[in-house]
């Protein structure tokens, strides 16, 4: 039976991530960072998959992973959205180890062992080619084609746009086409092949940057591929609605630390001889937030329950749970922003860090109004005619 | 089963099918069965046994209810103030003998129960109440005026808080009593509310003269007794949902008529449906974090989303209804036996989902009691806290 709750070996992942956070990724290194030249921490993250097992939790036992389920990454995330923590997780460890699970199913997996090996290691990081704001319920508009090359290899050729953890990544995962035809192919390049570029992008959200791939004739080989078929779209649908589903519960960690830290704000910050937070103006409105981090934390843990086990009422699930838990994490974060006064509007405090955060994975993987739309297939409220 | 049974919900269920077994309720009479069930322990399965209940697990409760559907209820609508609030009350305050007698005829449903808190006078402060009770040997005799008593008209007791002390501060000098409503001097005046019907009343406390074998708990302790009546009456709001729900009615009218759908309406449907499922998850949560024993804070927070939730939906449904909306089913000055939130059409339901967020405490001092007691923030600054409360301003 799903449970909403927390298990206790869940509850022991939480704390030992938080603990590894307190310590290596306390706001001042994030805020340093932000304006380096590598944006992604690539310490933490190799601590995180050495001292963790986190870069191979979703990867089954027989290939080198944990063999967890989404449920444990489910928690994770909440602890990197609290530290809003530079690191791939999400875009490797969930996003692209999900897509090479499905294209291990879809046959013939050599490859997908191969890759998710070097993933659940820790020596290598994968990022999904396609846009953080592409959604499940439409088709990534890129055009990447691809054509055979010599022995199994193939040559690839083709621009995407806005993709999260490429400029970390060692392996893109590419949705590419045969050119003119709907038979599809994920396909594995090697970031360091010939032929590829990753230029980033300014990005809104610093610690989730995102950058342009640029793909002319690079070499790679194919993960799965449908005969006749459109293979990559269904992989990619699959790998882009379990990130939604556990993009919630980084969306509630955010949520939960900008709540935490603008209760204790208030607490102290003081005028007119008594502590802000003693005026119902303010005291209301955290109250609010509360309730709504409340339903966030229920529809979260709900959404994880149904990837994890793969349940019939998955999709809604998911899409309540962006539709909602989106907005709660923008909404917090707002709150923050507000409520600090003018310290919040400063580089120097992390409360901006949590909005561009939040305000970025509102985008992700669809924004609240796409899931919305869904859900009105999904449950029935149709359209006006 | 031996008293300290660890109830399984095989057990539960087996108990349940003999009980069934014995007493088959097409041989019996309505209340004969109810009776029966309320001695077998199957009334509510968490109360101790010999209340009605088996000392077992509050979540075995929905195993008893599967195995008894389609026999004849308690009519929990028509008693729901007292299931919901005098109950647990008397549970954890009651003497033994107050148990015995209130709690079986409470739950069959002989006997209907009233709330007498509110009065003119307070209302969201509601410990500056101004009834009085004065000691008169092994009696009390009570003179005030209390208000917005749903169900008073057709009760036979009542819980009360009445001031005891007037020398202390407010919230020092009160006492709970259980009110007898057919005592002397008890007169209950419908008042008319704006769904056209009285579901609750005012009651005039004229001299009634109540044994002081009707106290329940301390005298001077009434406050902290009536503050667990009211967490239970806000978790019973918060958690009534029914077997139709506010979201079923509105997205029933959505489906069966196509014709009156806008691109705005569905906007606004689609997230209130949303905001609907989640707060059903919250829900199902807070049972889980129950039954697990670890109750949450969450508890505190449901009525006051509930509350929202059913405005907005009611209000959507009548606007969805157009011309339709300009109707209204009855404004008969009627005296209904039962509280409905989601019963009869749009109209009345947006009318009578207005008092969710001011009846069991408000929407704003709900949203004081997250900030103070779940968040931690300071209250306001209380001038009235350390005055005796016959000095407080009036």
């Amino acid at each position: 039976m799903t449970t909403l709750l927390y298990t206790d070996v869940e509850e022991e992942l939480r704390a030992a991530v938080r603990d590894l956070l307190a310590d290596a990724c306390p706001h001042s290194a994030v805020l340093a960072r932000i304006e380096s030249a590598a944006p992604y921490d690539g310490d933490l993250w190799k601590a995180l998959a050495r001292d963790i097992g986190a870069a191979g939790l979703l990867v089954p036992e027989e290939l080198g992973g944990a063999g967890a389920s989404a449920r444990e990454a489910a928690v994770v995330l909440e602890e990197l959205g609290r530290a809003v923590a530079p690191v791939p997780f999400l875009t490797s460890a969930v996003v692209a180890t999900r897509a090479l699970l499905a294209a291990r199913t879809a046959g013939p997996g050599e490859v997908a062992d191969e890759l998710l090996r070097r993933l659940a290691s820790g020596e290598a990081t994968a990022a999904l080619a396609v846009s953080l704001a592409a959604s499940p319920y439409r088709r990534a508009g890129a055009e990447v084609t691809y054509e055979p090359a010599d022995g199994d290899a193939v040559v690839v050729s083709g621009r995407v746009t806005g993709v999260a953890g490429a400029e970390i990544a060692d392996v893109l995962l590419v949705p590419a086409r045969l050119p003119g035809r709907e038979e599809s192919a994920l396909i594995a390049v090697e970031t360091g092949e010939r032929g590829v570029e990753i230029t980033p992008v300014t990005s809104l959200d610093l610690t989730r940057p995102v950058a342009m791939v640029s793909l002319g004739s690079a070499r790679g080989r194919i993960v799965a591929r449908g005969e006749g078929s459109d293979a990559a779209r269904s992989i990619v649908g699959e790998a882009l609605r379990f990130g939604a589903g556990l993009l919630a519960s980084e969306q509630l960690g955010l949520a939960e630390w900008c709540l935490a830290a603008t209760v204790a704000y208030v607490k102290e910050r003081r005028q007119f001889a008594r502590p802000v937070g003693s005026f119902q103006a303010v005291k209301h409105r955290l109250a609010d937030l509360w309730l709504e981090i409340g339903g966030a934390r229920a529809a979260a843990r709900n959404a994880a329950g149904a990837v994890a086990d793969d349940d019939p009422g998955t999709a809604v699930a998911v899409a309540v749970a962006q539709a909602h838990c989106a907005d709660v994490a923008v909404h917090a974060a707002e709150e923050c922003v507000q409520l600090h006064g003018g310290i919040g509007m400063t580089w120097e405090h992390p409360a901006h860090l949590y909005l561009k955060r939040a305000k970025a994975d509102q985008i992700a993987f669809g924004a609240p109004g796409e899931h919305r739309a869904a859900l009105a297939d999904l449950v029935d409220v149709p359209a006006p005619v | 089963m031996t008293a300290g049974t660890i109830w399984t919900e095989a057990a539960v269920r087996e108990h349940a099918r003999a009980f069934l077994a014995a007493n088959d309720p097409s041989a019996t009479d309505r209340m004969g069965f109810l009776r029966a069930r309320f001695d077998a322990g199957l009334a509510w399965v968490h109360f101790p046994e010999g209340l009605g209940g088996l000392g077992a697990p509050r979540e075995l409760q929905a195993a008893v209810e599967s195995e008894l559907r389609g026999t004849p209820d308690n009519r929990p609508g028509r008693i729901g103030i007292g299931l919901g609030m005098a109950a647990p009350t008397i549970l954890a305050f009651g003497t033994d003998e107050q148990k015995r007698r209130f709690l079986r005829p409470l739950w069959t449903g002989e006997e209907v129960w009233c709330q007498l808190f509110s009065e003119p006078g307070a209302g969201s402060d509601l410990a500056s109440l101004a009834t009085r009770a004065v000691r008169d040997g092994d009696e009390w005799v009570v003179d005030g005026q209390k208000v917005w008593t749903s169900v008073a008209h057709t009760a036979r007791w009542a819980i009360l808080v009445a001031r005891t002390d007037p020398d202390v501060p407010k919230h020092r000098g009160l006492t709970y009593f259980v009110c007898d409503m057919r005592a002397p001097g008890v007169e209950v005046r419908p008042l008319r509310q704006i769904t056209g019907e009285a579901e609750f009343n005012e009651v005039f406390l004229t001299g009634v003269r109540l044994p002081d074998s009707l106290r329940l708990g301390e005298v001077g302790d009434g406050w902290r007794v009536a503050q667990a009546t009211l967490m239970n009456e806000r978790v019973a709001i918060g958690g009534a949902s029914g077997r139709r729900t506010m979201i079923d009615a509105v997205c029933e009218t959505w489906r069966s008529r196509p014709e009156l759908r806008t691109h705005d309406l569905h906007q606004r449907l689609l997230r209130l449906w949303v905001e609907a499922e989640v707060l059903r998850l919250t829900g199902a949560r807070l049972r889980e974090q129950l039954a697990a024993g670890r109750p949450g804070p969450e508890g505190s927070g449901m009525k006051l989303s509930f509350a929202r939730l059913h405005q907005e939906l009611s209000g959507l449904e009548v606007e969805l209804l157009g011309e339709d909306g300009l109707a209204y089913d009855d404004w008969t000055f009627r005296r209904p036996e039962t509280v409905d939130f989601v019963g009869r059409e749009a109209g009345y339901r947006y009318l009578r989902a207005k008092g969710n967020s001011i009846e069991g405490g408000t929407s704003e001092i709900l949203r004081n009691v997250i900030a103070e007691r779940v968040l931690g923030l300071p209250s306001e600054p209380r001038a009235d806290k350390d005055i005796p409360w016959k000095d407080l301003p009036r």
